[in-house]
């Protein structure tokens, strides 16, 4: 399960990206007729009497063999192989339940963990609210989305903070082959892991967390504009702190847990002492 | 007019053929329409029709809370409609009532008819409609606003969802009505219309009409829902249009 293709903030396979309409990016609104020219109906339309109109507010897409919209809102709709960053949100005996700003909340089911759990021991190892790095693995026909934490960069992430974007806006967070996450990196020094579900873990000092998340904000206001990279780039110069060493060798990665439980879950309240061993 | 407890019916409509407010039999107030004026739902739109001020906040899809609602082959459309306490020139007593239970109840079934809810099982779609300022019609403007928070919030749709009110003022048929023409005309009909097949999703009738009334009535309300139509979707473009003349360019 550690290999094959993943689509996360190392860049993408051959397809990963969106499709790119040949120059032409027109806007269509729900119930908008759409001229197929003689192409399939793809996702985002539909068709009725032989005619095809939009479903979703986006943009349209013309490449053969389908005519397709690509939504420009909404909340993330999962894809195999996608690292997503997610919340938990339920614990139980055998699974934990994640929010991955998806329709649903996705199970984590505890043979997906690098850990050796007994049933009823979820709660040991993670709590609600704590997050975490897992990959897409399948979406059955009931729209259930079954998720992995098995698998190169991906785990439980300590500390840091989560930092919550839109979805149609993650392509230009990774930039060309990751440039745009390797220079929030470099000028900062913080990790960042991207999901794409538009959620964003970084850690890091607290300069350079919020500097990285005032850069995710201009991506995010003005990630359909040209130039972009340039004006991040101008955005982190200017808050550029003198004590920062600007290209530090960071991984990017997510640290790994270790796959030892964290106590506390069963214990009396006694929320002041230490741990009894 | 000055005399205090007696209400006195206004003039609806002169001898020139103008209504209370200066406008013709067939024309509208005025609109605006911001897409997408909140920050944490999923969609959001702000309405301004006449006096009207409508705000709209579409969450979901999402997980159903009380889980025995949920279906397990389609989402569930659930909408609530709240007036605010302010909303009325008499303070309106907050919270459910039966009016807005049952306004609710016909826009969520309104929407859960163009809204393709196969397409996510198990999930809730939440609409929440506040009329922050009410002048007749607040069924309407936040069926419009409800429409255009929607597709903000990127959920699939068959069509928007223009609304409006036809009514019968001083004898005539007269479209959009506002406040004292609702509360002294002798009927009022909100209607919401798809306008991709031409369906009306939502029929209300109170007061008394003729049969032709009746049909005049239909076919005058949806010329305006059309004209509505046009401007959420204006609204929508000019949140959602890409700046920049450099855009072809841009990935």
């Amino acid at each position: 399960m550690g290999h094959g293709h993943r689509r996360g903030h190392r860049g993408r396979g051959p397809g990963g990206v969106p499709p790119r309409s040949d120059g032409e990016r027109t806007l269509v609104l729900p119930g908008e007729e759409i001229d197929v020219h003689g192409l399939q109906p793809g996702p985002g339309t539909y068709r009725v009497d032989g005619r095809t109109y939009a479903s979703v507010l986006g943009l349209l897409s013309r490449r053969p063999p389908v005519v397709r919209v690509i939504p420009l809102s909404g909340r993330y709709i999962p894809k195999p192989q996608d690292i997503v960053v997610g919340t938990v949100t339920d614990v139980q005996t055998t699974f934990w339940l994640l929010d991955i700003g998806a329709p649903r909340w996705a199970p984590l089911h505890m043979t997906g963990t690098p850990w050796k759990i007994e049933v009823g021991e979820c709660g040991q190892y993670l709590h609600v609210g704590d997050t975490v790095v897992v990959a897409i693995e399948n979406i059955d026909p009931t729209g259930r989305i079954g998720v992995t934490m098995l698998g190169d960069d991906l785990g439980k992430v300590d500390g840091g903070t989560v930092v919550t974007m839109s979805p149609a806006k993650v392509p230009r967070v990774i930039g060309r082959s990751g440039s745009m996450i390797q220079m929030l990196t470099n000028e900062t020094g913080c990790r960042i892991a991207v999901g794409q579900n538009g959620r964003v873990w970084v850690d890091g000092t607290p300069e350079g967390m919020q500097r990285v998340r005032e850069a995710l904000r201009l991506i995010e206001e003005e990630g359909q504009r040209s130039g972009l990279t340039d004006r991040v780039a101008g955005y982190l110069g200017s808050t550029r702190q003198p004590g920062d060493a600007a290209p530090m060798p960071t991984p990017t990665r997510p640290p790994f847990e270790p796959p030892s439980p964290i106590d506390g879950g069963d214990e009396p309240d006694d929320d002041a002492g230490p741990a009894p061993f | 007019m000055g005399s205090v407890g007696a209400k006195e019916v206004p003039v609806l409509l002169s001898p020139d053929g103008k209504r209370i407010d200066g406008r013709k039999l067939d024309e509208l107030r005025s609109m605006r329409i911001v897409a997408g004026a909140l920050h944490q739902a999923d969609g959001s739109a702000f309405v301004e029709w006449g006096a009207n001020k409508v705000m709209a906040a579409v969450y979901g899809p999402r997980e159903v809370h009380p889980r025995h609602l949920q279906q397990n082959n389609k989402a569930i459309v659930q909408c609530k409609y709240n007036m605010a306490a302010f909303s009325v020139d008499e303070r309106k007593r907050p919270g459910l009532d039966r009016r807005s239970q049952e306004i609710s109840k016909v826009i969520a079934e309104a929407f859960e008819s163009v809204i393709f809810v196969e397409e996510f099982p198990r999930t809730s779609i939440d609409i929440y409609i506040e009329v922050l300022q009410a002048n007749a019609g607040t069924r309407c403007a936040g069926v419009v606003a409800a429409s255009v928070a929607l597709a903000d919030a990127g959920i699939p749709m068959v069509d928007l969802l223009p609304a409006v009110a036809v009514g019968k003022v001083a004898g005539k048929i007269a479209l959009d009505l506002k406040k004292e023409e609702d509360n002294f005309g002798e009927a009022d009909l909100p209607m919401a219309l798809v306008p991709q097949s031409g369906r009306l999703v939502l029929l209300q009738m109170e007061g008394h009409m003729t049969g032709p009334e009746l049909s005049e009535s239909l076919d005058l309300g949806v010329v305006g829902c059309r004209a509505i139509y046009e401007k959420m979707k204006q609204a929508l473009r000019d949140r959602y249009q890409l700046g920049g003349p450099s855009e072809g360019a841009a990935q």
